[in-house]
């Protein structure tokens, strides 16, 4: 028999038996988990403020923008502060015009790239998939962000999100995930919440362990 | 002899009295407390959502064949290979194939208890391979070649100071002792070993039936990074970390983040189902799971302390645990330390040789309060105490309890022997706190009450009998506040 | 109504004041105390030690002796925890499962019942001094009696309760655990003796004399100035 076979086998045989169950039995839905989880307020103002104050809170920079312009001097404006030199991004539809403009060259990530390169890039440049109100997340996948390392491994990722990517509560991400590539995933899908961080000495904060040290979200 | 359990004792006896220990270990959990509660508060109904993550883990569990089956099904569909392990010995034999198959020199790690359970660094590195372990508090202690102390904080026993030391014996870069400079002295030392990677492994949090993934939650992006850069990744989880849905994740990513470390979500939880796929930009060529048995199938057939395998290993147990908070965590000599170590320990080992962890426990159930999926933490140490005592119970215990029983029962015996105690105690009070007290254990640190001149149930004969009015309530004899 | 009590060995032995107290304090209220013919011990040591059967020999006459019982109130928190949840354990599977079962609901620590069961909480009890309450592990959260001993202290004229931090954590006590692995024992009792006496009370009240027994040992071997005192000895101050 194969290793598999072999653990089946127990497995099966353990559950002969059933064990007791404290309540209910069978899966909880969306409305139990909606009822004791976090709440997230009633309006898309309210989640926005939700959001703002969940995404400041851990550390994170967050901006809507009325337009494209805007965006587009608030990207210069950071450019300079931070003399960005190397610029990483991907190809979307939303940043791929918009990161060319800003004059230092650019590093595409979509067909691959050479990691010791986007390891000198100074900032990551990528769109987003949802952003959570209930938590202050930000959604990306491997397809929809350039792939895994861009969103990890420059010391500054700036995420451009879309007003209508808002969603109230992660409920509403995985389901939203769920019906954009259920036929098809992503190999990643990953739940950004702030910038990079450790406690691990002495329980004291410390961003940028070893993902970026600054997260900025704009929205448009 | 040196068994598990002197181990235990000797360690006890040294750690349970160092100030030094208590006050950091004091001043971490001072701080975690604070934001936990801050946090509970925060959901709607946190005791409604620990029935919630228990009702779902109860599925999980009591259904483990059919969402393992689903879950190896939908990871296979897009290309990860599948490898079964009964023990560790065969989980460390598979990963060393995959290493030799792809000429492997130098594997990054990202935290992973599993691969702490089958002792995979030690082997690697007698292989002669380089392994580096990329969250901040494993590579602390994997310099100081330590055991994590904690199973969320691996290096919380240790001061900045301690740190500093030990970046400048090994790595020769401590500019200070500022935990940011110190953290991004690994950073850097950390960066480059990305970059050189062939293999990364990781763990898992949790296992998504219905998707095919593998779920990670962690801080610092090391596992992201881990997930990225090498061309082989591998994950090592055990099989009991299925969840059947997705959507499950909504409940356990913010619960496993609240009891952890007080934080409302971490910086990144993230989903993997299988290596880089077409059209990606990146990501391994080659995705290896590695589930693994290692006993978890014997606790599984305990249908009684079965709920212990729903463990999301958060450290809440541990946290609140008062025999954690003063023995430590390097004294159990386990993987998995504290309330849910004690419990799982003799039966991913052996009973006999673990039960002391069971023993040692005052039973207080503050791991049973605060556990997010509802393990029944202090029941199941009794049990286990159950099961040792009759699997080979020690005679002179059971003999001891074996006369109690009729003296307790009779009240002539039981009267005998209030007045042959009170003489007893005399006697013993000559040699009080000396190596000749039988009572040594006790009085060693602490006094010990008298016999009282007119026990409650002597006391109670003579009210009964002479019924006659009681004193006032002022003149009742009390040993201690008068 | 008849209350029957059950006064633990070690309440009896060591602390009979306690049991006295109740005893008045259940009188004055205009009850029947009965102490019914029961063993001297519910069994506990044996079953936290993991000899269940030793455990069943002496709390099958535990069961026998309060089949008809009224109400049964135990001077501890713990022990009225291993008769009210542990003896269902105990029994289960066993011809005394159903026995067990319909005894537990009859089952009271003292103080919760005095206000779950009888609505009492001012007894008229004097006692002008300051002090803690330490919450006993089991009657805690086995009995889930947080409120009953405060709202019974708050009753009491000139009484003023200053909580500890980390009042709900474990004294060390824990039976044998304290002998079997005295250094963890002792260590955690130093850390509730810290906490107690950073509230500069004059007394640490409980309603378990083990837990008592257990704080009042380190302190007299350390020579602190706090005491100790059971709920029901200062219910019973006029």
């Amino acid at each position: 028999m194969s290793e598999r076979e072999n653990i089946f086998t127990r497995i099966r045989e353990a559950l002969r038996v059933e064990a007791h169950a404290h309540g209910p039995k069978g899966l909880p839905t969306t409305a139990d988990h909606r009822r004791v989880l976090p709440a997230v307020g009633a309006t898309t103002e309210e989640q926005f403020a939700l959001f703002a104050k969940n995404a400041v809170d851990l550390r994170a920079a967050f901006k809507l923008v009325k337009d494209n312009s805007e965006l587009t001097a608030e990207l210069r404006a950071l450019r300079d502060v931070e003399s960005w030199k190397r610029i990483a991004a991907h190809r979307g539809q939303q940043v791929e015009a918009l990161v060319v403009s800003l004059g230092p060259p650019v590093l595409f990530t979509d067909d691959g790239c050479d990691k010791h390169e986007l390891e000198k890039c100074d900032v990551g440049i990528s769109e987003c998939d949802a952003l959570v109100a209930q938590t202050g997340t930000v959604v990306v996948t491997s397809r929809t962000a350039g792939g895994r390392a861009l969103s990890c491994l420059p010391p500054h990722h700036v995420i451009i999100a879309r007003r209508e990517q808002l969603v109230p509560d992660l409920s509403a991400a995985f389901a939203l995930i769920k019906q954009k590539h259920g036929a098809n995933y992503p190999s990643m899908i990953s739940f950004i919440t702030g910038p990079s961080r450790t406690g691990d000495i002495e329980r004291i904060l410390v961003l940028g362990a070893h993902g970026p040290k600054k997260l900025t979200i704009f929205c448009v | 002899m040196s068994t598990p359990a002197t181990h235990f004792n000797e360690d006890a006896r040294r750690v349970a009295p160092d100030l030094r220990h208590r006050g950091i270990i004091q001043t971490a959990m001072g701080k975690y407390e604070t934001v936990r509660d801050q946090r509970k508060v925060w959901f709607q109904d946190w005791q409604g959502a620990r029935d919630l993550a228990a009702q779902t883990k109860w599925d999980a569990i009591n259904h483990l064949d059919k969402h393992l089956e689903q879950f190896v099904r939908n990871l296979e569909a897009r290309g990860t290979k599948i490898h079964w392990a009964s023990t560790g010995a065969q989980a460390r034999e598979i990963i060393f194939g995959i290493l030799k198959a792809k000429n492997a020199k130098v594997v990054v790690k990202s935290k992973a208890m599993t691969t702490e359970e089958i002792h995979l660094n030690d082997a690697m590195e007698h292989a002669g391979y380089e392994v580096v372990e990329s969250d901040l508090g494993e590579f602390i202690v994997q310099l100081r070649q330590e055991a994590p102390y904690h199973l969320v904080f691996p290096a919380m026993h240790l001061t900045r100071g301690d740190i500093q030391e030990t970046f400048r014996d090994k790595l020769n870069d401590a500019p200070s002792d500022e935990p940011e400079e110190l953290t991004m002295v690994a950073r850097r030392v950390l960066r480059q070993k990305y970059l050189q990677a062939d293999v990364g492994i990781t763990g898992a949090n949790f296992a998504i039936a219905e998707t095919g993934m593998i779920s990670i939650t962690e801080n610092e992006g090391n596992a992201r990074l881990t997930a990225a850069l090498p061309k082989t990744m591998i994950t090592l989880v055990g099989i009991e970390k299925v969840l059947p849905r997705l959507e499950d994740l909504a409940l356990f990513l913010p619960m496993l983040a609240v009891m952890g470390t007080g934080q409302p979500i971490t910086a990144y939880n993230t989903m993997y189902g299988g290596p880089r796929q077409p059209g990606e930009a990146d990501g391994p060529e080659e995705y290896h799971v590695v589930l693994l048995d290692n006993q978890r199938t014997t606790l599984l057939a305990d249908a009684e302390q079965r709920d212990s395998l729903g463990c999301i290993r958060c450290g809440a147990c541990l946290n609140v645990c008062p025999i954690f908070r003063n023995v430590g965590g390097h004294t159990y000599g386990t993987v998995y330390g504290g309330p849910i170590g004690s419990v799982i320990t003799p039966h991913l080992r052996d009973l006999q040789d673990w039960k002391h962890l069971s023993y040692a426990s005052s039973l207080c159930g503050a791991c049973t309060e605060t556990c997010p999926v509802k393990i029944d933490l202090h029941h199941h140490l009794l049990q286990n105490r159950r099961n040792a005592s009759q699997g080979k119970p020690s005679w002179l215990q059971k003999l001891a309890f074996k006369i109690f029983a009729p003296v307790a029962n009779r009240p002539g015996l039981w009267s005998l022997t209030t007045k042959l105690s009170r003489l007893g105690m005399k006697l013993r009070a000559l040699v009080n706190g000396s190596v000749l007290d039988p009572a040594r254990p006790w009085t060693k640190t602490r006094d010990l009450p008298p016999i009282a001149k007119q026990s409650f149930r002597e006391w109670w004969k003579e009210k009964e009998s002479s019924k006659l009015q009681a004193p006032s309530s002022r003149e009742i004899p009390s040993t201690k506040h008068q | 109504m008849t209350i029957s009590l059950f006064i633990p060995c070690f309440v009896d032995l060591m602390y009979p004041q306690v049991g006295i107290a109740m005893v008045r304090i259940f009188e004055k209220l205009g009850h029947q105390v009965d102490c019914p013919k029961t063993p001297a011990c519910c069994g506990q040591p044996a079953f936290n030690t993991g000899y269940w059967d030793e455990s069943r020999a002496i709390a099958i006459p535990m069961l026998e002796a309060l089949k008809d019982a009224e109400a049964v109130v135990i001077a501890s928190g713990s022990c009225g925890a291993m008769l009210k949840v542990f003896y269902p354990e105990l029994f289960a599977g066993t011809k005394y499962e159903q026995a067990a079962r319909e005894l537990a609901p009859r089952c009271w620590e003292f103080s919760g019942f005095l206000v779950n069961k009888l609505g009492v909480t001012d007894l008229g009890a004097k006692f002008p001094h300051k002090v803690t309450f330490h919450d006993g592990c089991h009657g805690l959260r086995e009995l889930n009696n947080k409120r009953p001993p405060r709202d019974l202290l708050a009753k009491v004229w000139g009484l003023e309760l200053v909580e500890m931090d980390a009042a709900e954590t474990c004294c060390g006590f824990g039976g044998t655990f304290s002998a079997k692995f005295p250094a963890i024992s002792t260590a955690m009792g130093d850390m509730k003796c810290t906490s107690a006496l950073a509230t500069q009370a004059e007394y640490i009240v409980s309603c378990d004399s083990s837990c008592l027994m257990q704080v009042q040992g380190l302190l007299d071997r350390q020579q602190k100035p706090i005491k100790t005192i059971h709920l029901a000895e200062i219910l019973a101050q006029q």
